[in-house]
């Protein structure tokens, strides 16, 4: 029976790529939050996930305003990572897990959850900086990529509360997956950010730590806002979180213990954190 | 009044603003604009003939004057998304914090300083924990 080992969630600023490129991970800037991430490698050095499903956002590669699904399942046999516009490196390709996302996608449907099917994919940075993050240096990721994508850019944008009840739905599919994979999840984006508008620069570290605070024990309390509430509390693009929430369902309902955190301002535009979640 | 859920939700993508289906639509023209800035070839096609590419999208005047002054606050008044509007940036080799600038009226160096004195609002030993 396959077996979730645990969570992994990161903040994907841009930025982040860059600073890997030239190397400036020991730099008085970059450190404290490069810093979170030792932890996360040794803990994945000794767990071998052979899959991991992340939940992130598309920042205009793969969906344009043509067509916006609200939740989208990859199911492609390969994600390519492409030029996205702002000078970062393209990225290494992904393995995907055709059979895994198919019954992913069968179970959702059953589950009344309406995804969108994706044969063929791009995975922007929202996946890349945070398997450069914790793989530095592979020659290819060691783990089969199962991507699911968050509406985030485009309102109305699905509620936390709906976010939570996928990740629970995500999970009871993994549940009844035949395979014998050990599966890690991952969350990625936020923390508060705003980079639109007058309020451009907007952080708010007392609803992150709220976030932070909460994800492992007590995700309902997650729930309490709508998605509208929540780009009021962490920024228009700090509404990233709602990846972290579907995350942090899939992971199932028993309780989960912190490995690591580490939360750190600014990165960028952006409050930036990392966490590890294990089941038990 | 009784409170309204909609209502309330409503009125916050108005005051934020979010991007809704009225900024999505407004916006079309210069969002396709610039989600075609993915490829480098369409990036060198504006930079040589800027009012040529902005006609070939259809922008509306109020988005091609707003692109022609660089004014993002009036790109996002058009309809403008910042995730695609970052690739517009982009060519003219701007990132986030020239646009906080640019949005909020400081100098860049002061925008990027006010990003760091957000974390004096970060309560003591809430930063790292690991573990044991």
């Amino acid at each position: 029976m396959a077996k979730i080992i645990g969570g992994y969630f990161t903040s994907h600023v841009p930025g982040i790529g860059g600073a890997i490129v030239r190397g400036d991970q020991e730099t008085p800037y970059w450190k404290p939050f490069f810093d979170g991430f030792p932890p996360i490698r040794a803990w994945l050095a000794k767990e071998r996930p052979d899959v991991a499903v992340v939940f992130s956002n598309d920042h205009g590669l793969n969906f344009f305003l043509d067509k916006m699904p609200t939740f989208a399942v990859g199911a492609a046999p390969q994600y390519d990572n492409a030029d996205e516009g702002w000078g970062l490196p393209v990225y290494k390709s992904f393995e995907g897990h055709p059979a895994l996302s198919w019954h992913l996608i069968d179970a959702l449907v059953r589950d009344e959850f309406d995804i969108t099917t994706c044969q063929k994919m791009l995975v922007d940075h929202a996946v890349s900086i945070p398997f450069e993050l914790v793989w530095p240096g592979v020659e290819a990721w060691p783990v089969k990529l199962v991507p699911i994508s968050i509406n985030t850019v485009q309102y109305p944008l699905p509620s936390p509360k709906r976010c939570l009840a996928l990740g629970r739905a995500v999970h009871r599919a993994l549940m009844s997956w035949g395979g014998d994979e050990r599966i890690l999840i991952c969350g990625t984006g936020g923390l508060s950010h705003q980079l639109d508008g007058p309020r451009a620069g907007f952080m708010n570290p007392e609803y992150d730590l709220f976030c932070l605070d909460n994800l492992a024990a007590n995700p309902e309390a997650l729930t309490g806002h709508s998605a509208e509430e929540v780009a009021e509390l962490a920024g228009t693009q700090g509404v990233e979180i709602l990846n972290w929430i579907a995350a942090r369902g899939a992971m199932g309902d028993t309780p989960m213990t912190e490995v690591s955190r580490n939360y750190h301002i600014p990165i960028s535009n952006t409050a930036a954190a990392s966490l590890l979640l294990q089941a038990g | 009044m009784t409170s309204d859920p909609v209502r309330d939700d409503n009125a916050r993508r108005k005051a934020i603003p979010l991007f809704d289906g009225d900024l999505a639509r407004r916006g079309y023209a210069l969002n396709a604009m610039c989600f075609s800035f993915n490829e480098e070839a369409n990036r060198k096609a504006f930079l040589a003939d800027e009012e040529a590419y902005c006609a070939k999208f259809g922008l509306t005047e109020e988005q091609r004057d707003a692109v022609a002054r660089r004014d993002v606050l009036a790109m996002l008044e058009a309809g403008g998304n910042v995730y695609y509007l970052a690739k517009l940036a982009g060519i003219f080799g701007l990132g986030v914090q020239d646009l906080g600038a640019l949005q909020t009226g400081m100098s860049v160096d002061a925008f990027k300083a006010m990003l760091v004195r957000q974390a004096e609002a970060i309560p003591q030993g809430a930063r790292v924990r690991e573990a044991v």
